[in-house]
């Protein structure tokens, strides 16, 4: 006899039709100082030209220039399947000679992402919510750095619990495969001990087979991912066409796994794990936040200390920022220029004040 | 007349060529005395961490000047302020001595907020010059020791797209006192355009903020061919983009100093690679050059400056801090009392209801 069949084992393919038909949203940030190949690597990730008239700023205008929030989108189409990508990209970051605080923007970009989306989504109209929140963050490091800098901690620790970070080393063909090695260990060893977040890679399922589990677990070994973009084709003599970089010593090819882990990064990116991204932005980052949000307008005594001055508004957002030690008279400097501008404003009330009292005796002297 | 009453004067002539004094034989004397004396130098490396500083002086001069080296992690990299590091070695070639001082810059780049980064390496400079001069004008000059810094490499990464903030505002603020070379570390990320595009791009932004570099003279007219396109090449080249290496590499049969990637193998001694021999031939060629505009140009600089001033030290930056905090502890005080007596006033007012106009002019 046949087994009972009651027919929602083709649920799965009614989704499949759905999503496919809905399309895919993915908002991809992209971090990290000037000049470690992030614009390249992700016109080489998605195969398109997302920063074609791109002006790059000299030293002089880089000086003055602060961090600047800049989205790009794109829909890209591949077989039958609709994805509106979009690019959030923070020039300046890490250029100027002080650097502090520089990350302070980005955090809240991605907080001001979630509260829109809260609001939303506690809203009337809640058909066609745009979810513009972070699905995720690359951040890039120096393959110079001989691991993870100060600045690289401080805003890895600012942004950690509010966004995926896929940590990965930029411009990788700068390292010998021995350094690679090396400095992939460093770095996993400071996130370790700096206690720092980053995007797990989850577990593959019992029933996929082993060729796959071992991959998946090559895969989630070379994190952080040590990548090398380009957007030129080289053609050497008799083999095929490659993407790559041409040094008179050789040529290096993006998708050549024995050079660089870019397929490893495409691959667990887009071809696995971008709906694994999305779904923890939303059951784990946005709910911390809104769990947050709605503690803090529970306890209306803290809401009013937040509202009074930015330092307590940094420390009911639960950001630790590593403040940098100053010198002891800055220090007091610093303090009596606060006590001074307080007193300031005092002073300043207290002028408004009389002058509204004179005025009153004024008027009542001249009625 | 002759000095000497009981000799006939007599023509000095050298029995071989008539009418020769033997002037000629005088540089080979200076050239005798420097081989005995030996040769000191002192350079410094300025650089962001990890742009193979240590390992290009290792493979410049084929020593090993950091053999045990710690290098710190990033969390005690933010407490760290620039130190100086000074290492000396006496290298000897063909008999002739080179005293060779490195001062290493650890720490520089390294903090989010970079604002200070030059203040000690700064200080280290004026601090060899006001040691010279202090010599120089002392008793004993016989053995006067020679610590100034002659030559400062400036080492720019290649992955900027071109010079930092941070870049031109040390350059700017050393140029005066020390001879900067500019050296493109790690060029080995580097394709051959990308090359030639950042070489100009850093040309162009040192002009564009005045930024003083060494430049190394032109040839003599009266030197040979090779001499005058040598020197004419490396100008070309500036600023050199280098890349060091002390591992030894087996490449094409023989074994190289290099670096060995999947994909080749660059040879830190070939030309078509890098420009680590440019840097070394201008570095030997020109040594005796970059003394002596240190002690022309910067050294005189700072000397006339230091005259002018009358002999009075530096301000000190701490000193200065210490008057402004006086100085904001005299204004808090003011603006108290300032502050009770408008309170005082108030309190009459209300009490009152009708005060005297004349004290309620009181602006701040």
């Amino acid at each position: 006899m046949d087994k009972e069949y009651v027919g929602f084992a083709a649920l799965p393919n009614q989704l499949h039709r759905k999503s496919v038909k809905k399309g895919f949203d993915f908002t991809l940030m992209v971090a990290g100082e000037s000049g470690l190949g992030k614009s390249t690597l992700i016109n080489s990730l998605f195969l398109t030209n997302l920063y074609e008239d791109r002006q790059v700023p000299d030293a002089g205008a880089r000086t003055t220039q602060t961090l600047t929030i800049e989205r790009r989108g794109v829909e890209i189409e591949e077989g039958g399947i609709k994805v509106k990508l979009t690019l959030v990209d923070t020039p300046g970051f890490g250029d100027s000679v002080d650097c502090s605080n520089c990350w302070l923007p980005v955090v809240r970009f991605i907080e001001e992402q979630f509260e829109q989306y809260l609001r939303d989504e506690s809203g009337l109209n809640r058909k066609n919510i745009q979810d513009s929140r972070v699905h995720c963050c690359l951040y890039f490091i120096s393959p110079f750095g001989r691991g993870l800098r100060p600045l690289d901690v401080a805003f890895l620790r600012a942004v950690h619990e509010k966004v995926n970070i896929i940590p990965v080393i930029g411009k990788a063909d700068a390292l010998m495969p021995r350094e690679t090695q090396v400095l992939k260990q460093k770095i996993r060893d400071q996130l370790k001990e700096e206690e720092i977040n980053i995007y797990q890679f989850p577990e593959c399922d019992s029933d996929e087979d082993e060729e796959f589990k071992k991959q998946n677990e090559e895969m989630k070994g070379s994190i952080p991912f040590a990548v090398v973009g380009s957007c030129e084709v080289v053609r050497d003599g008799g083999t095929r066409p490659v993407r790559g970089r041409r040094y008179s010593w050789g040529t290096v090819e993006v998708e050549n796994p024995h050079h660089c882990d870019f397929l490893n990064l495409r691959r667990m990116l887009v071809q696995t794990h971008l709906q694994d991204l999305k779904e923890v932005t939303h059951d784990l980052l946005y709910e911390g936040y809104r769990a947050r949000c709605l503690q803090s307008l529970a306890r209306p005594g803290a809401r009013d200390r937040t509202s009074r001055s930015k330092l307590s508004r940094q420390s009911a957002t639960e950001i630790p920022l590593p403040m940098l030690p100053l010198a002891d008279t800055e220090k007091l400097i610093r303090e009596k220029d606060e006590e001074l501008r307080r007193m300031q404003e005092m002073l300043e009330k207290m002028q408004a004040q009389m002058q509204q009292s004179q005025a009153q005796s004024e008027q009542s002297d001249s009625l | 007349m002759s000095f000497f009453p009981d000799q006939q004067p007599t023509q000095f002539i050298n029995p071989e060529t008539p009418g020769y004094v033997g002037f000629a034989n005088l540089p080979n004397q200076v050239h005798r005395k420097s081989v005995k004396k030996g040769f000191e130098f002192t350079l410094m490396v300025v650089g962001e961490s990890g742009l193979g500083k240590s390992t290009l002086i290792n493979s410049l001069f084929l020593t090993d000047l950091y053999p045990e080296r710690i290098i710190p992690g990033a969390a005690e990299k933010i407490e760290r302020t620039v130190q100086i590091e000074a290492s000396t070695v006496e290298i000897e070639e063909r008999g002739v001595k080179l005293r060779l001082t490195v001062v290493d810059t650890p720490g520089y780049g390294d903090a989010i907020n970079c604002r200070d980064c030059f203040k000690t390496i700064i200080s280290y400079i004026d601090e060899q010059f006001e040691r010279y001069l202090h010599d120089e004008s002392g008793l004993n000059r016989r053995h006067i020791i020679d610590n100034r810094v002659h030559c400062c490499f400036y080492f720019i990464s290649p992955f900027g797209h071109g010079l930092k903030p941070l870049d031109v505002a040390f350059m700017k603020a050393i140029h005066n006192k020390v001879n900067i070379v500019p050296v493109i570390a790690k060029a080995d990320t580097l394709t051959l355009k990308e090359r030639e595009r950042l070489k100009k791009r850093i040309l162009d932004e040192i002009e564009e903020h005045s930024i003083k570099i060494y430049h190394l003279p032109d040839a003599e007219s009266d030197e040979d061919e090779d001499f005058k396109e040598q020197t004419r090449l490396l100008k070309a080249s500036i600023p050199f983009s280098v890349v060091g290496s002390n591992q030894l590499i087996e490449a094409k049969g023989k074994k190289v100093r290099g670096r060995l990637y999947p994909w080749g193998v660059v040879e830190v001694e070939n030309p078509e690679h890098n420009d680590f021999l440019k840097l070394r031939t201008m570095l030997i060629t020109h040594m005796q050059d970059l003394q002596e505009v240190t002690q022309d140009l910067h050294y005189e600089n700072f000397r006339s400056e230091r005259l002018k001033r009358g002999g009075r030290k530096v301000e000190n930056e701490d000193m200065n801090k210490d008057q402004i905090l006086l100085e904001k502890e005299a204004e808090l005080r003011r603006m108290q009392e300032m502050i009770a007596r408008m309170q005082a006033q108030m309190q009459m007012q209300m009490q009152g209801g009708d005060s005297d106009s004349g004290t309620l002019g009181h602006h701040v």
